[in-house]
């Protein structure tokens, strides 16, 4: 090897070891380099990154409070809430949407409906990862099958959750309402937080008004996730705060009974105790199965409903507005005779029929050939409208508003009951500004025995009866009767607001009981039929209104005119005359006459609160009802 | 240097351990730095796979194999890389060719082949040790520092293998063959001019190679890096989920087989590519200290042993190898931290996964056969 070669050798080394030297430099600068990231990283941001990954792991759910039940006065249960299994999908786990929803198909019964919702619900905003339903109400088959198949179906999850259960479906829907899956106006409405993890909300009666006692309160869960968004442990648990108990006034015994009374028919019942306000019995017949509609109803099932000739989602109880026909007479006595038209002595001859003037029009009275001579007790039993079309007139339309009024008419006078009407009563303004006429003394005359332009519901009636029977002392109608909790029932129901109607001579609330009761137990009385045998005396008022009105003089048999344009047939009454029970007002679409009709099943509804319900036994008598029975 | 303290034992001449070594052509101090990391890996890896132990027991197996192909590059004589290096190209770049037309894999990457009767195999991973013996090879024929004509047929010699594994496309593999490759250049002694005039002419290709040469999900990686929350919860998702492992490691980490962020599955690869992550989430700074500690000394032990070699071809290969792993460790944790786009590059000896394991450990097979066959006229 010659000398130079082994020099350029020895150089080579040198050139080499100085490139070694400068890697050394490279590979600690960038070594460094990553160690200055992670320094950066693990110390300087540590609690940025803490904070991320925390985030990452603990998600924040909410807990939906149970909604508070519902039971009746003698702690029968009607509203509960019971476990229900849905499907739900979240759309970021699911590989192919269209498959997963066809498979789906082959694994439940999923119905175009239910497909179409959640195409429009997958089309909405939302966060990610959050379920979105595709099908309720699943049967323990389903669940089943959807478990066996679960590996197929990722993203596809069984979901619980409690829904509002009415185990007495039809006898209390249109008494308590219901609730609802909550829709989108609703949102606009509603807190978010407190609604964050519930889906139902009142949608009608108790249920809607007494919506903020029922729901409850809130809880949290901290929970670990994972990247997939299950659900690992819980972290931390706030609970949520169930909604209030509340027990109603309403009596299921007396609830079944007048669904019963009113079976196959169309009508309604409102029983109230007078002392309270309470409402015993809000049946409005047909009803319908409330627990349908909170899940949600097919569209053909609903339009099955309202499309029924019967209108069983129609709450004829609240919302029903009927002329009040005879049975406005026992207030418009009060009325004639505390304004001084008449005395209890007056009486006039009836002929059959009322003209304001010589060879006018004759307005008929119900039976053609007439009373003859009738004072205010006489015309009260035998509901002679000669002598009512007499004082309407006399009265004129200023005192009749005034007095009505005064009984609740043209109000919603209820304190927590949801959706009801406020009926029509007339005046001559609303006549100007409606009908753009005057009001005429003709007005006065149909006025005079409830029909003409006069509405009323049959609860505006029962609140009427109640009035009478407390002689003056108002009491508006209402459903709470009890918080279980320690909250006070004050804290909920609205205020009281009506002044009692006092008497220039108190003792005529008397005569009218008097004459009401004459009406039941008289020996003209119309309803004397009705009340034969009891053992308490009780005071009624029965009423027939025309469906539609008959020509002067016009003939009519009730068999020529087709069944649903029959007179309605209505009663109202209270039991037992001197310590009032329970008032009612009843009315029976097309039933009718009043007496014939109406009036029997205010007497069974008298005779199952006062002297026991039939199934019981005569013997058995609950306890605030006995002393009333003695 | 530390390289010299380092080699100080293993270069004394009287001790046993040295002459049992020495037979069985092993230098110790690698050995064990790299039976360090391996088994620290696998501990990672536990966890990295969900503790899952099947993961770890194959990861196992495949160590040991390495190690026997490590074992069995030690004992060859470096003269007969040097007699091989271009016999191997011809056969590597025929191989790659082969994979363009005929190769199988996933992903829309063509990288393997599958001959029948032999076990599946990646040329383009052959390729990081064979592009450096080639380069290494060319350059040694003449004396350094190369002329510039040597440095354009050497280029050519790693451009060429590069551009065909691009074309798979297989962006990791063809940077470290390309990095391989230039180190050897880089140690050969090309000029700093040249050198200078070579960084100028890449900035200027840079942005060309932006708009003609990338692809779309290439840029896109680099777009992501430059701002992750751009789209976080798809490309942008890797970089975020790690870099929040790191970060919330803290100092001393969350403790073995406690970090959330791996076990949740937010950390996306958290046992192949993502696997450091992990170590950075359980042991904090301190683990990240002591693993990148450990990789230097494994480099400064592996530039030592270059150094002292006695040929420049053995000196360039050792050099160059030791440089690509270097690069893995560079750019993987580079990657996972944020710092670079997301590519494929596993970290070395951690990660798991099989092929470029048996590839590092024969780099090191071929860098010990390099320290343990020097003659003794040299001293």
């Amino acid at each position: 090897m010659p000398w130079g070669e082994f020099k350029d050798i020895a150089a080579e080394r040198r050139l080499f070891q100085r490139r070694t030297t400068v890697v050394v430099f490279i590979v600690l600068l960038m070594l460094g380099l990553l160690v200055a990231r992670m320094y950066q990283l693990q110390v300087v941001e540590h609690d940025i990154y803490t904070t991320l990954s925390d985030k990452n792991r603990v998600q924040v759910q909410s807990v939906a409070p149970p909604r508070g039940l519902v039971y009746d006065r003698n702690d029968e249960l009607l509203a509960e809430n019971r476990p229900v299994f849905g499907v739900t999908l979240v759309p970021e786990r699911v590989d192919g949407m269209d498959e997963t929803l066809s498979k789906l198909g082959t694994v439940l019964d999923i119905s175009d409906e239910d497909l179409e919702r959640f195409q429009r619900r997958l089309q909405e905003p939302r966060r990610p990862f959050q379920p979105i339903p595709l099908r309720y109400d699943l049967n323990e088959q389903e669940i089943a099958s959807l478990a066996v198949h679960r590996h197929e179906l990722p993203g596809v999850e069984v979901s619980a959750e409690l829904v509002r259960y009415y185990p007495h479906s039809e006898l209390t829907a249109h008494a308590l309402g219901f609730v609802g899956r909550i829709n989108r106006d609703e949102l606009q409405r509603i807190d978010p937080v407190n609604y964050a993890g519930t889906h139902y909300i009142g949608k009608s009666g108790i249920e809607r008004f007494y919506e903020s006692m029922l729901h409850g309160r809130v809880g949290y869960q901290h929970v670990e996730t994972n990247a997939r968004g299950r659900t690992l442990r819980v972290l931390e648990r706030q609970n949520p705060v169930p909604g209030e108990n509340i027990q109603l006034h309403l009596d299921l015994r007396l609830q079944r009974l007048a669904h019963e009374l009113l079976d196959g028919r169309r009508g309604a019942i409102i029983a109230v105790e007078p002392k309270t306000g309470g409402l015993l019995a809000l049946a409005s017949v047909p009803g319908f199965d409330a627990n349908q509609l909170v899940t949600g109803i097919s569209v053909k099932d609903y339009r099955g409903l309202s499309e029924d000739l019967d209108k069983p989602l129609f709450n004829r109880a609240l919302r029903g507005q009927y002329p009040p026909g005879s049975t406005l007479k026992p207030m418009l006595a009060i009325a004639a005779l505390d304004s001084g038209v008449t005395t209890r002595e007056k009486a006039i001859w009836d002929p059959g029929y009322f003209q304001l003037r010589e060879g006018g029009r004759r307005y008929r009275n119900w039976k053609r050939t007439g009373h003859g001579w009738v004072n205010l007790m006489d015309a009260m039993a035998q509901s002679t409208d000669t002598y009512f079309y007499q004082m309407g007139v006399e009265m004129g339309i200023d005192t009749m508003h005034e007095y009505l009024s005064a009984f609740g008419f043209g109000e919603d006078a209820t304190l927590d009951v949801s959706g009801a009407l406020s009926g029509l009563l007339p005046s001559r303004d609303w006549k100007q500004a409606v009908h753009n006429e005057p009001w005429y003394p003709g007005d006065s005359v149909n006025l005079g025995i409830g029909q003409g332009f006069m509405l009323a519901t049959p609860l505006q009636l029962a609140t009427a009866t109640s009035l009478i029977a407390n002689r003056g002392h108002w009491v508006e109608p209402r459903l709470l009767r009890d918080i279980k909790g320690d909250r006070s029932v004050e804290e909920f129901l609205p205020p009281s607001d009506h002044d009692p109607l006092i008497l220039k001579n108190p003792d005529d609330w008397e005569f009218v009981v008097d004459s009401m009761a004459e009406v039941m137990h008289g020996t003209k009385g119309t309803a004397r039929g009705a009340a034969r045998g009891a053992p308490y005396r009780m005071a009624g008022k029965t009423g027939t209104a025309q469906v539609f009105s008959l020509a002067e003089d016009e003939e009519y048999e009730e068999e020529d005119v087709r069944e649903r344009l029959r007179d309605h047939a209505l009663f109202v009454g209270f039991a037992p005359v001197d310590d009032p029970q329970i008032a009612v007002a009843i009315i029976v679409e097309n039933g009718g006459s009043g007496s014939g009709t109406a009036a029997p099943v205010g007497r069974a509804l008298f005779d199952a609160w006062l002297l026991g319900f039939p199934e019981e036994g005569k013997a058995l008598v609950t306890g605030t009802t006995a002393e009333g029975a003695e | 240097m530390l390289g010299k303290s380092l080699g100080q034992s293993s270069s004394h001449p009287l001790t046993r351990p040295r002459g049992l070594f020495s037979a069985l052509h092993i230098d110790p101090i690698l050995l064990t730095l790299l039976l360090l990391l391996i088994g620290g890996g696998l501990v990672v890896l536990y966890s990295g796979a969900d503790q899952n132990i099947e993961v770890v027991k194959a990861q196992g197996v495949r160590m040991v194999v390495a190690l026997v192909v490590m074992i069995v590059f030690a004992q060859l004589d470096p003269a007969v890389f040097k007699r091989w290096a271009p016999w191997l190209y011809l056969a590597g770049v025929a191989g790659l060719v082969a994979v363009l037309l005929f190769g199988v894999g996933a992903k829309g990457a063509q990288r393997w082949l599958a001959i029948p009767g032999l076990p599946r195999f990646q040329p383009s991973e052959l390729m990081k040790l064979v592009v450096p013996m080639m380069t290494a090879w060319y350059l040694s024929r003449h004396f350094l520092p190369p002329r510039l004509s040597s440095v354009a047929v050497s280029l050519g010699i790693v451009l060429l293998p590069m551009a065909m594994i691009i074309l798979q496309p297989d962006l990791g593999t063809s940077l470290l063959v390309g990095t391989a490759g230039l180190f050897v250049v880089f140690f050969a002694g090309m000029s700093w001019r040249l050198i200078g005039t070579f960084v100028g002419m890449l900035s200027v290709a840079a942005p060309l190679m932006w708009f003609f040469a990338m692809r779309d999900y290439q840029k896109q990686r680099v777009l992501t890096l430059l701002d992750p929350q751009s789209d976080p919860l798809g490309a942008g998702w890797n970089i975020i989920q790690s870099k929040t492992a790191i970060g919330s490691g803290g100092i001393d980490g969350k403790g073995w087989l406690q970090g959330t962020q791996s076990h949740l599955e937010f950390l996306p690869e958290s046992h192949t590519d993502f696997i450091v992550a992990v170590l950075a989430e359980e042991f904090g700074f301190i683990g990240m200290l002591a693993l990148i500690t450990l990789y230097l000394l494994i480099i400064l032990r592996c530039l030592y042993i270059a150094a002292t070699a006695q040929d420049s071809f053995s000196r360039l290969l050792a050099g160059a190898l030791t440089m690509t792993f270097f690069t893995y460790i560079f750019v993987n944790v580079g990657m996972v931290s944020g710092l670079l786009p997301v590519v494929g590059v596993p970290l070395p000896l951690v990660s798991y996964g099989g092929t470029s394991s048996v590839t590092l450990m024969a780099a090191f097979g071929v860098l010990m056969s390099i320290h343990t066959h020097r003659r003794m006229i040299s001293a």
